[in-house]
């Protein structure tokens, strides 16, 4: 259960690192918000078996992340942490996909392995700037941003009351597991049943705060839509961010830099 | 139109589930008036509370607030003149700061920014807590977490404020600010509370609740001094008023 206690202090250090003033954060989070999702969709509209073309994108993650202090190790303890998920994914990738598409060092290399490191890859590059982009921005600041651009308020509401309440909801948990572990004397404290019945509490309880919630919404003239008085002014640096990175990542999609790279040292004819 | 007032009649309340929750609850309160409404756990205070600005809607009986009925219709207007103040501010805080949360029911009356910042600013200042204003609400302190969740209300500038259990989790100093605060408003308030030493600090009138029926409704001090009726209704003397124990013993 302290791995509850050890996320909520990695939210805790994002919205820490959120508050910083630099030249990152200073960018109006639309432009930040726009630039991450063409980053995104480039990533991921990759041929399967791309590996070396993906590398290029590091720079976007890495160069936001630097300028906008954000440390790297903060970054790389969380990706780790997530990891497990994408190892899950492509892991059977190898198996099913035996074909030799590629030789490395008189190795060859299956597709399979090639398609696992792409995914790996992928994953590492779309959750570092996701993570990048709220370390810079705020989660509240990208919900104000997806609101200013036309994102349906429901989504918006969603997003800020889960950010809100995953403070309440976690220590709520771990009151719930506490009083649990106080009474089960080293042991298993009667195994999975008991925990079944601890997450149907667990529903139980957020459902009755979320109705408290609504009525306390309610009472303040709530009519669906969070009004968030923070105006946003979209300038001339912003259009820049946007469209400079944007330009960039068309390019790394359209040509394939390290191997225009390679042909340019080892000389054009390649 | 003043909207300080409030007329019970015969108030009778169901819950989906079949349980009774109010029977033929009646009481006037005039304009500034504070009243405390005390009983036992399951007594019906909460549930009376939520039907003042129309969070419920009776089973039985009608209420006034300010001579308007609160019907569907009227909901906007009383509920712009009855603010309330929830006992977990966990409840009332969910927007990312201070400010924004205090500017919630502002922005939804549709003020223009300016006078939703000066109100902000405005009712941060009338509960002391003008430093917090850009905090996450999560990270404060029961007592400051309190105190904004009035001024959430206060933004609103209501006529008549109602609290569920204005004191419950404070420690004794942030409790008696709380009870500083509330005795500076000159609204009309209603407070429900289990700190009988509060009520009888507060408010002058006192209803007692119990099984949903109203026991009794009079002035403070004599309710507190009727143990027949405290302890039918669950209650004891507050403890300002039972001779002190280690003075006894001397």
């Amino acid at each position: 259960m302290s791995s509850i206690a050890a996320g909520l202090s990695t939210i805790d250090r994002l919205d820490r690192l959120a508050r910083q003033d630099t030249a990152v954060h200073r960018v109006d989070p639309r432009a930040k918000v726009i630039t991450t999702l063409v980053f995104i969709v480039c990533v991921v509209s990759f041929d399967r078996y791309e590996v070396l073309a993906l590398l290029p994108f590091v720079l976007f993650p890495v160069v936001l992340a630097s300028e906008g202090g954000v440390p790297f190790g903060f970054i790389g303890r969380i990706l780790l942490v997530v990891s497990p998920f994408a190892l899950l994914v492509g892991a059977f990738n190898p198996w099913f996909d035996r074909e030799v598409v590629t030789q490395v060092g008189g190795l060859g290399l299956s597709g399979g392995w090639v398609s696992y490191a792409s995914i790996l890859l992928r994953f590492l590059l779309t959750t570092a700037a996701a993570l990048v982009l709220t370390a810079t921005t705020s989660f509240n600041g990208v919900c104000l941003a997806l609101q200013k651009l036309r994102v349906p308020d429901v989504f918006v509401t969603q997003l800020l009351l889960l950010y809100r309440y995953i403070f309440v909801l976690g220590e709520e948990t771990l009151r719930l597991a506490q009083a649990r572990r106080l009474r089960s004397f080293g042991r298993r404290g009667m195994g999975l049943r008991v925990y079944t019945q601890m997450l149907g509490q667990l529903l139980l309880r957020t459902v009755a705060r979320a109705q408290r919630i609504y009525l306390a919404m309610k009472c303040r003239g709530f009519d669906g839509r969070v009004r968030m008085a923070k105006r946003l002014h979209f300038g001339a640096a912003d259009l820049a961010f946007t469209l400079g990175w944007s330009a960039a990542f068309v390019l790394f999609r359209a040509v394939d830099v390290p191997q225009a790279l390679g042909r340019l040292v080892t000389g054009a004819g390649g | 139109m003043s909207h300080h007032t409030i007329s019970v009649r015969d108030l009778g309340f169901v819950y989906p589930d079949g349980t009774r929750a109010l029977d033929g609850v009646s009481f006037e309160v005039g304009h500034g008036e504070a009243i405390a409404v005390v009983g036992a756990n399951g007594a019906g205070k909460s549930t009376l509370l939520l039907h003042l600005n129309g969070l419920l809607s009776p089973s039985e009986g009608s209420i006034d607030i300010g001579g308007t009925p609160v019907t569907k219709g009227t909901l906007p207007e009383i509920r712009r003149a009855v603010g309330m103040v929830f006992q977990d501010p966990d409840d009332q805080l969910f927007m990312p700061t201070v400010a924004e949360d205090v500017g919630f029911g502002p922005m939804n009356l549709g003020l223009p920014p300016e006078d939703v910042e000066a109100r902000v600013t405005e009712a941060l200042a009338r509960v002391e807590a003008a430093h917090l204003r850009e905090r996450p609400p999560y990270h404060l302190s029961g007592g400051e977490k309190r105190a904004v969740a009035i001024a959430t209300v206060l933004a609103m500038q209501p006529n008549i404020l109602v609290m569920d259990e204005p004191s419950s989790g404070l420690d004794p100093k942030a409790r008696r600010r709380v009870i500083g605060l509330l005795a500076s408003f000159a609204h009309t308030r209603i407070l429900a509370t289990h700190d009988l030493d509060l009520a009888a600090e507060l408010c002058e009138r006192t209803i007692v609740m119990s099984g949903g029926r109203l026991a009794a409704d009079g002035p403070t001090a004599e309710i507190f001094a009727d143990d027949e009726l405290l302890a039918a209704g669950g209650l004891e003397r507050p403890l300002g008023m039972q001779a002190c124990p280690v003075c006894r013993e001397r």
